[in-house]
């Protein structure tokens, strides 16, 4: 800092020197003085009477009183309030606008395999970190001035398209030439989740693109052995430059905040988190990121929901988003969670300034909105001792306002940026509101009045005991008064003046043509400016957040906790030897079963009466799309490196819905777009809980693979991506475990040679390490298929190069085949009764599952829907009607037929003492159509109560009331509203088939 | 003797059991008693041990004590539940084979207002999907137009038949109309450049069709025959004497009510199609006399905010309101074969066993206009008939052991229980 303030003095600033000068040297130092201001240095240090000397563009001094220095101008700022200019972290200000978002992967277009960019850059065209934002910088006096009026000194702009988004620079606002205004060239490096104007099909997927960041971290350490195999990469040599960086992610969303911060605890990198405005919602989670966010104050309009038709398709979540979006920063300071605020994602920088106040009115403290807006920007960026407070030694950036800046009406004067003034309201800084004593010299003396000035348009002379309205003009530089003292036309006096810093002075002349001078001086008040804080408007009673945030989502502290539950004199279908016992107790305690038997006492156990009811165990569906925020990865053929764990969605309703018919454990698939296609994520229906929180802990691993038209892209109408038949199908699979084996035996190669001269390590690639997981059974298959012929190749290639398929899926020609299988030794998972919806599944039969279970296969019925996974009893008693299949068998298969194929039967998949406490209790016969659940239990948690579900309904019903009054209110009120926006729902699925999900769901391969 | 008449029976399956070998049943040769059953009318009632008796066709008793005719046949249905046959209300059988197999599909036709097409001429009687729906009771579906707005003219069928000629069971009987959504576009989704408001752009359709609507009644009532031809008056005409239907695919609140104002003004009967927001408006349904055919009860609620089995729930809503309303299967997966346990499922949800029968037989026949004919166990009626091994609308116990249809016993043979044969086969896991 002390050496940094030598430096300062360089005449270098506003001068460049190597730039010719057309025309005669105009040197000078900017050397200002402003006194008598309200300084507040920084979130903690107010000064009154402060002095600020700025030269040279630098602070020089900042101290109370003083005098003013020789050769500087002074500045009279007495009334007035200074504030170091704001620094935003989050710009793209004088970059290239971003390019229109390319879509994921279509389904139904030709592919697009290999980037488009010209050069020796990195394969993926969405990975641009050699992009430099200081290189593309022009400086944009339009964007520039909007930023200045709200405050800003100082952005850090990048270039918002790619997922890996090069390198940020600092740049300051003034209307200079770059050279100057560039004062960083590259000063962070940027991520995304949005692949921005990359063509390119991979990664089609939220998954796919956590998983390029994820290899390309393995690359870029890779790479700089500099392996003579991958040639000339720039990309990654860029990549490794901006590590040094601070790294800041474009999250966007609470999930994906929450996604971005793994990706950088795999690869040892704290991001900086560039929020979306709905973290409030899992605060928690994002304190425990221990990342800085940047907080956009975008926050929605009321919606028009006056027309009760429009208002039934907006969901409550969306409206209590709309009323509680202003408390996020408030969320982020009471979490203690460090935060930077950002004008980016707004519809009008204009808006910046009163977002701020109302973030303040919904509980953020000044200090600090002011801190997020000063030190923490600037220190997390690593220019603390540029820019960010008003220190001597930093750069002269500071606006002069009005009053205390958070206040509504609070107006900023001038905005100084590298110590040039930029006006803002300029013709406010005389404001000529308040009392002045007027003297006209009049031929025959001084005639006092006095003046009360209410606006810049409106004043009134007072005379004696009368008030005379005058016409009047003011615009900060000139002043006009028109006026009768006496109310006669023949005596009225017309005033010329400029306005000075000791007040107004000019000339008039009266109706008779008398010529004479006026003065006219203010008389303060001694009202010193305030705080707004004590007088603030509080935004009213607001709901509360729920867990997830979804209709009937738990309020904070009304969570269902783990019990200790005794059901009583129940039907109980053990799924054990046991068979189905009758009027049997089952004690559940600790999230186990405990106890199964007869007259069980348990003191302290909430005891549920199971007279006339059936006890299951929960329902576990091997194939469903539910929670997650992206399916399919189909860019390529081979995606064993994505992972449906990546992004996990704990906000969907059909979690709860699920619940509602029985159903505890779920295997979340990969879709069905590709050959080899992602790993998957066995998840409890934990409602309310987290990503984390719903994984099944302790499963073992299983990847998605698929056979047959979707692989090989049948609904597209062209197709440039191979396989096109089931003959290239068999070449992915043999191909994809050829390379796999090929690159196991290089590291182990590798491993045995370490530390020998020219052992080389190869390049980790997780596409491939998930493939020699499986020939290690440490990862395990579940297919999609239905051909008989697909099936069986497919089991002949596992056969041959050293692997199993474990499961397959859907499997519907499952019954041509299930010898074979069986000495493969898979196991079946499949639809009751779906068939003839495409041309592979013709021969699909509901007597499938039957006699593939006759034939000794283990058997599973599974939803691959969300409206089915909800009757998945109905579909297992389907083969008592078609196949004539005892009950009991019928049932397993959708309890512990599918715990055995996923290897969980351990754990889950029948009420057998010291299993998981996952069971349902029915109302009727749990293969009865009539039968609903009326407690779904996981973990010894009560997740569904159908008691409790009506309540839930009736609050969920009073709070959609409160708040649709509430809008209809903003709205009458007159705040801009917008039409209704119905809460579509998108739904992703393994695009295989239709599916009847609702109006407002929108199939995700409609969108992408 | 008995096991080798067993052994027989099952040989005589398998040869029966050639792929398009399950022949249309003749016409009904002798009078058929069914006796001892439980019988389950279709309007509500219930007769135990009961008999009924049809000939020619045509049912000519049906009670406690009916006297079998001489010579007739007697299929002892002791301990099994006696059915009308059901009906599909809403159905794309025989208009479309394979979903996803474009040349397979005879569903769909081009333009927007398309009263002129009709159903009927398209409709393959040799799909393979029909017999399935047999095997699970459906004796009778509507087969009906998509597209456009308005879609064209359904057909009543019934399910045992050599072609289309001889399959009709009631020609022509609707006029489908399919709502535009009327709902703004999602703000996450690009819209394409120029693409206009959704809402304003089916609202003007909607106009469009109403117009048309307009000029046709006009130009019936006037009397006046014109030098040109217009087809497409002369396909919706039924629609003002009342010898058609309006059918009208509306969902939400909007659609409904605009179905409404519309069959209204033209002084059509209406029959709402979809119906997912129905019981919103089950009030105003109810007054104005208009009925619902509830497309799939096994769909998710509109909303995340909706009580979770709000499908589930919306027959019963119905039914407490006084509206006349039809349950179908339209799921595109399982072929409405599930037609049954839709209405079983609103049995849980709030109807009796006997109101969801309804809502698949008598109430199904009402709105389609061929109650005079079928949808009942009543005497004059059409032997449509069902015998089932438990309950029909419970999957755990719903195995359709005999159909008639006009008297004729169908083979309820399918394909899925020819695939069946010929793997148990392979596998020998025949006993």
């Amino acid at each position: 800092m002390l050496c940094g303030g030598v430096l300062f003095w360089l005449p270098t600033l506003h001068a460049q020197t190597t730039f010719p000068q057309n025309g005669v040297a105009d040197p000078r130092s900017g050397y200002y003085a402003f006194t008598h201001a309200t300084l507040v240095k920084d979130a903690t240090t107010t000064l009154k009477d402060a002095t600020l000397i700025v030269r040279d563009g630098r602070i020089v001094s900042v101290g109370v009183g003083g005098a003013v220095p020789k050769g500087a101008v002074e500045v009279n700022c007495s009334g007035k309030f200074i504030y170091p200019s704001f620094v935003d972290a989050y710009s793209d200000y004088g970059t290239p606008p971003p390019p229109p978002r390319q879509s994921g992967f279509n389904f139904s277009a030709p592919a697009q395999l290999t980037s488009p960019t010209k050069g020796a850059y990195s394969w993926n065209a969405a990975i641009r970190p050699e992009q430099n934002a200081a290189r593309v910088f022009a400086t944009d006096e339009n964007k520039a001035k909007a930023l200045r009026d709200a405050g800003f000194g100082t952005v850090l702009t990048h270039v918002k398209d790619g997922i890996a988004r090069g390198s940020g620079a600092l740049v300051s606002l003034a209307s200079d030439k770059e050279n100057m205004t560039l004062l960083k060239e590259k000063a962070s490096a940027h991520y995304s989740m949005n692949k921005g104007s990359s063509t390119q099909s991979y990664p089609g997927s939220m998954m796919g693109i956590i998983a390029l960041l994820r290899q390309t971290y393995l690359d870029a350490q890779w790479y700089k052995a500099n392996p003579e195999k991958e040639g000339r990469n720039l990309s990654l040599v860029a990549w490794n430059e901006l590590q040094q960086l601070p790294q800041i992610f474009e999250a966007n969303d609470k999930w994906n905040a929450l996604r971005a911060d793994r990706i950088g605890d795999e690869a040892g990198v704290q991001y900086i988190i560039k929020a979306g405005g709905n973290e409030y919602q899992r605060i928690a989670e994002m304190k425990a990121t221990s990342a800085t966010f940047i907080l956009p104050l975008a926050f929605p309009q009321a919606q028009d929901v006056e027309d009760p038709a429009d208002a039934r398709m907006v969901s409550v979540s969306d409206m209590k988003h709309w009323e509680l979006a202003p408390t996020n920063p408030a969320a982020f300071e009471k979490a203690g969670i460090p935060f930077c605020l950002t004008t980016s994602d707004l519809r009008d920088t204009k808006e910046f300034l009163s977002n701020v106040r109302k973030a303040i009115a919904y509980g953020l403290t000044e200090g600090a909105a002011l801190n997020a807006l000063t030190k923490t920007p600037a220190t997390v960026l690593g220019v603390y001792n540029e820019v960010g407070s008003l220190d001597a030694g930093k750069w002269a950036n500071f606006f002069i306002s009005s009053g205390p800046i958070f206040n509504d009406g609070a107006t900023i004067y001038q905005n100084w940026v590298q110590g040039k003034k930029h006006s803002v309201r300029e013709e406010s800084w005389a404001e000529p509101k308040g009392t002045y004593k007027v003297v006209f010299n009049t031929a025959s003396g001084p005639v006092e009045y006095t003046l009360n000035v209410k606006s810049g348009t409106s004043a009134a002379l007072v005379a004696g005991n009368d008030t005379v309205t005058s016409r009047f003009y003011f615009d900060g530089r000139s002043v006009r008064l028109n006026v009768a003292p006496e109310r006669s036309p023949d005596t009225r006096f017309r005033l010329s003046g400029t306005v000075g810093a000791e007040g107004w002075s000019g000339y008039g002349e009266d109706s008779v043509g008398n010529r004479f001078t006026w003065t006219a001086v203010n008389m303060p008040v001694n009202a010193a400016a305030k705080s707004d804080s004590a007088r603030r408007k509080t935004p009213g009673t607001l709901g509360k957040v729920v867990f997830p945030f979804e209709p009937f989502g738990w309020e904070e502290g009304a969570a269902p906790k783990q019990e200790t539950i005794l059901i009583q004199n129940a039907t109980v279908w053990t799924n054990e030897g046991d068979g189905i016992l009758q009027n049997t107790d089952v004690l559940l305690r600790n999230g186990k079963i405990a106890q199964v038997g007869k007259g069980i006492a348990a003191s302290g156990a909430r005891v549920i009466d199971g007279t006339g009811k059936h006890l299951t165990p929960g329902i576990i569906d091997e194939h469903s799309h539910i929670a997650a925020a992206s399916i399919n990865e189909g860019g390529q053929s081979v995606t064993s490196e994505v992972r449906i764990g990546d992004n996990l969605a704990p906000d969907d309703i059909n979690i709860y819905r699920q619940l509602s018919g029985g159903v505890t454990t779920s295997h979340i698939l990969h879709g069905s777009a590709n050959t080899i296609g992602g790993q998957t994520q066995l998840i409890k229906l934990r409602w309310g809980a987290n990503d984390e929180g719903l994984k099944f802990k302790g499963a073992d691993p299983f990847i998605k693979f698929a056979l047959g038209e979707n692989v090989k892209r049948s609904p597209a109408a062209q197709n440039n991506r191979f396989p096109d038949t089931r003959m290239g199908v068999e070449q992915v699979l043999t191909d994809a475990f050829t390379r796999a084996k090929d690159y196991e035996k290089a590291w182990k190669d590798y491993e045995a040679n370490k530390g020998k001269k020219g052992a080389v390590a190869p390049r980790r690639d997780l596409e491939l390490d998930a493939l020699v997981e499986i020939m290690n059974e440490q990862r395990f298959i579940t297919c999609h298929s239905y051909v008989q012929s697909e099936i069986n190749a497919a089991m002949k290639v596992a056969d041959k190069l050293g692997f199993k398929f474990n499961t397959f899926t859907h499997i519907l020609e499952g019954y041509k085949v299930a010898d074979k299988m069986k000495t493969h030794g898979a196991n079946a998972s499949t639809f009751s009764d779906w068939w003839n919806y495409k041309m592979e599944v013709i021969d699909a039969i509901p007597q499938n599952a039957s006699i593939m279970q006759r034939v000794g296969l283990n058997v599973a019925i599974n939803s691959d829907d969300a409206e089915m996974a909800r009757r998945l009893n109905q579909e297992a008693a389907k083969s008592v009607k078609y196949a004539g299949m005892s009950e009991e068998d019928a049932f397993k298969m959708v309890t512990l037929n599918p715990a055995r194929m996923m290897h969980i039967d351990k754990q889950v998949g029948s009420v057998k003492v010291g299993k998981d406490a996952d069971v349902v209790l029915w109302s009727d016969n749990p293969l009865s159509i009539y039968a609903k659940s009326l407690y779904t239990i996981v973990d010894g948690t009560i997740y569904f109560d159908r008691e409790k579900d009506v309540q839930m309904r009736q609050s969920l019903a009073a709070e959609r009331q409160r708040l649709v009054k509430k809008m209809v209110g903003e709205k009458r009120s007159g705040a801009p509203v917008s039409t209704a926006q119905p809460t579509y729902q998108l739904m992703h699925t393994c695009s295989d088939h239709a599916h009847s999900h609702g109006l407002l769901t929108i199939d995700v391969q409609e969108t992408e | 003797m008995k096991k080798y008449f067993l052994l027989f029976s099952l040989a005589a399956s398998l040869a029966a059991s050639a792929q398009e070998t399950v022949y249309p049943a003749p016409k009904q040769k002798g009078p058929v008693v069914i006796t001892n059953a439980t019988v389950h009318v279709g309007n509500g009632q219930v007769l135990n041990n009961a008999s009924i008796a049809f000939e020619n066709g045509k049912i000519t008793a049906v009670g406690a004590s009916v006297a079998p005719a001489a010579g007739a046949t007697v299929v002892n249905a002791q301990g099994k539940h006696v059915y009308p046959g059901l009906i599909q209300s809403l159905s794309n059988l025989g208009l479309v084979e394979i979903n996803n197999v474009r040349s397979t599909n005879d569903v769909r036709e081009l333009g927007e207002l398309n009263p002129n097409i009709r159903s009927i001429v398209a409709y393959n009687t040799d799909s393979k999907v029909t017999n399935t729906l047999r095997t699970n009771g459906i004796l009778l579906a509507n087969v009906v137009p998509q597209g456009g707005l308005i879609s064209g003219r359904s057909s009543v069928v019934q399910l045992d038949a050599w072609n289309w000629e001889d399959a009709v069971y009631k020609m022509d009987g609707g006029v489908h109309v399919s709502l535009p959504l009327l709902m703004p576009r999602a703000s996450f989704l690009p819209a394409a450049a120029g693409a206009p408001d959704p809402v304003k752009a089916g609202m003007e359709a909607i106009d469009r069709m109403r117009s048309f609507l307009r000029e046709a009644k006009a130009f019936h009532a006037s009397g006046v025959t014109s030098a040109e031809t217009n087809l497409k008056f002369d396909a919706v005409k039924g629609l003002f004497d009342g010898s058609q239907k309006l059918f009208v695919e509306a969902n939400t609140i909007k659609q409904i009510l605009i179905a409404v104002d519309m069959a209204k003004e033209i002084g059509a009967d209406l029959v709402i199609v979809g119906g997912a927001d129905s019981w919103r408006v089950a009030d105003l349904l109810k007054q104005n006399g208009v009925s619902v055919i509830l497309s799939q009860s096994h769909s998710l609620p509109i909303l995340d905010d909706d009580d979770v089995d709000q499908p589930y729930k919306t027959p019963a809503q119905l039914q407490k309101a006084g509206v006349l309303f039809a349950i179908a299967d339209e799921d595109g997966n399982t072929r409405g074969r599930n037609l049954a346990f839709n209405a079983g499922t609103a049995v849980a949800y709030g109807l009796s066993k006997e109101e969801a029968l309804q809502a698949v037989t008598l109430n199904a026949a009402k709105i389609l206009g061929i109650a005079d004919k079928t949808g009942s166990i009543e005497v004059g009626k059409d032997a449509n008939i069902i015998v089932v091994k438990g309950d029909v609308l419970d999957m755990r116990s719903s195995v359709i052991i005999d159909a008639f249809i006009q008297g004729r016993k169908i083979d309820l043979t399918d394909k899925h229980k020819q695939l069946s044969d010929r793997f148990e086969h392979k596998y020998e896991l025949r006993k």
